[in-house]
């Protein structure tokens, strides 16, 4: 039973990091109905500007983590922003009247040059990521510990992913994202410049991505520059799961796949783990295309 | 108001404008009446910007807006309201409205513009918080018209907007369109395959067919014309 309780709140945690990603996904995929490859390597960017920001910040703030922590997350976000909204102009515009396909292999394109540049730019080797959340547990008894690093990822997670909601949901851009992932040219007969909301959704993207890749490195704390590809693709699994272009699927399909990769190491085997993903990506496929909360496409004229 | 000079637009290889000019008066409700694929909605998509122009020139206040792009269009007055109303079916009735007065800021005045399109349009109001994609086809209808207002705008353009409705909303709408030309001294330019009913309430008329203009003058006048009686009015 504690054991069990342990392995959900450990589950969660993940699922929450693989939620923060996959809202990324599916928030570019509403906007542009592809699959943006390049943002589990937006993650990895995030991860370093972390790494080599925070001994800085720390220094800088004479100690206090709960000081440094905020700055370390908002120049992060600031950073995956201008690298998220800089590989949309100059990678994917030029060929947004292109068929998709040709985005598809340029997002996988610039997938491998952030991967390759990554190790040339940061070195191939792994590097450890300072402590950015104290260590120790909120909860410590003899049945479970939760760790404080699983509440602090849960919690500002969860928070993100409450703040995004309002966004989209309850702010003029956000309608206007909405309207744009509707189409395109009729947003744009509302006086809505749809280059600004383009590059408006690949800076909440990219923000998301930047804080998972921090509280990511919080729990598995060595990086390196191919470290995006299984959480980029695990999210783009959590995406496709809860119906792709749907936020709340997004969350929903991290949190499923979290929990559960967490109960098939915890229960079968650790060897199991990568594989949980893709089995359910088949599977879904298979069953339900649309995903758990997606619709169908309105068949466009 | 609005001025049209010899414009031409392709895509790819069909010509759907053949030379058109065309000219609109402030106040003024113009009509364009024509038969399916005779380049009506391509008009309207070249003054707000949704097609390239191959050649030709469009003029808004002797301003040229050519090559401008159509999010720019709107903030120069121009508002369009795209043939199959073209509802964003993902957001509320509301909020639909909201972006209709996407590019306004004045809280006030948008919201004194709310009441105003609910009063035209009374089932819009019962229906705020609806999802704009489970409306009927009339509703939709008239709350592409009211999104069109929204913006504020000095010239409206209408395509179509009796497309797929039956005939007592069809009257209802024409006759919401002459309430907005009167009462707001709106210019209009309306494009109809429903040539009675257009000409009933437009002041001036244009004929257009196969992108290219065949007959234009006075709407009592083109109502007249033995030609159009037989083709667009069906009568023998
Ligand atoms: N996107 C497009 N690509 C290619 N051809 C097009 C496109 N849009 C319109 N056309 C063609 O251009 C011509 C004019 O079309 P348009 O839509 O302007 O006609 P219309 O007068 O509005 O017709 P309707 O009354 O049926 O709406 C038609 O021959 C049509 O097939
Ligand atoms: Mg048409």
């Amino acid at each position: 039973m504690s054991e069990l309780l342990q392995q959900i709140v450990n589950g969660i945690s993940l699922g929450s990091i693989y939620a923060l990603i996959a809202l990324g996904y599916t928030m570019i995929y509403g906007i542009l109905r592809f699959i943006n490859f390049a943002h589990g390597d937006v993650f990895m960017v995030g991860a370093f500007i972390g790494y080599y920001l925070t001994p800085q910040i720390i220094t800088l703030a004479g100690g206090n983590l709960l000081v440094a922590a905020p700055i370390i997350l908002a120049v992060t976000m600031l950073g995956c922003s201008i690298l998220g909204v800089a590989i949309e102009k100059l990678a994917y515009r030029p060929l947004r009247s292109r068929p998709k396909l040709t985005v598809l292999i340029t997002a996988i394109g610039v997938s491998f040059l952030l991967e390759y540049g990554g190790q040339l730019v940061f070195g191939p080797d792994p590097k450890l990521f300072p402590t950015l959340i104290p260590s120790g547990s909120v909860v410590n008894t003899e049945y479970i510990i939760i760790g404080t690093n699983s509440i602090v990822v849960i919690v500002t997670a969860f928070a993100l992913m409450l703040l995004l909601r309002f966004i989209v949901f309850n702010t003029k851009m956000g309608t206007a994202m909405r309207a744009v992932s509707f189409d395109h040219r009729v947003a744009s007969l509302m006086g809505i410049n749809i280059d600004t909301i383009i590059s408006f959704t690949f800076i909440l993207g990219s923000s998301l991505a930047a804080a998972a890749a921090l509280l990511y490195a919080s729990i598995y704390p060595s990086i390196n520059p191919l470290m995006g590809i299984f959480p980029g693709l695990k999210a783009f699994v959590a995406a496709v799961l809860g119906g792709i272009g749907n936020l709340a699927g997004a969350a929903l399909g991290g949190l499923i796949l979290g929990v559960t990769e967490t109960f098939v190491s915890g229960y079968i085997s650790s060897s199991f783990r990568d594989a949980i993903a893709f089995s359910i990506l088949i599977l879904i496929l298979l069953f339900k295309p649309t995903g758990i909360l997606g619709r169908h496409e309105r068949e466009k004229v | 108001m609005l001025e049209i000079v010899d414009l031409e637009v392709k895509y790819g290889a069909i010509a759907a404008l053949q030379g058109i000019s065309l000219s609109v008066k402030p106040g003024q409700i113009v009509t364009m009446i024509g038969a399916n694929g005779a380049g009506k909605s391509t008009l309207l998509r070249a003054v707000s910007g949704l097609v390239g122009i191959t050649s030709g020139k469009i003029l808004f206040d002797n301003a040229n807006i050519t090559n401008l792009p159509a999010h720019r269009i709107v903030g120069r007055g121009i508002s369009h309201a795209p043939e199959g109303r073209m509802i964003f079916a993902n957001l509320t009735v509301k909020e639909n409205l909201e972006m209709g007065a996407y590019l306004r800021d004045d809280k006030d005045g948008i919201a004194s513009d709310l009441e105003r399109v609910f009063s035209l349009f009374p089932r819009l109001k019962e229906r705020i918080h609806q999802s704009g994609g489970t409306l009927s086809g009339g509703e939709q209808q008239m709350l592409a018209v009211g999104r069109a207002l929204m913006a504020r705008p000095r010239m409206l353009l209408l395509d179509e907007p009796s497309l797929g409705i039956g005939p007592i909303l069809v009257k209802a709408i024409f006759s919401t369109i002459v309430e907005i030309n009167r009462e707001l001294g709106m210019t209009i330019l309306i494009v109809e395959q429903n040539a009675h009913q257009a000409l009933k309430i437009a002041h001036y008329g244009y004929v257009v067919e196969t992108g290219k203009i065949i007959l234009q003058g006075p709407c009592v006048e083109i109502a007249r014309n033995e030609l159009v009686r037989k083709a667009y009015l069906s009568e023998s």
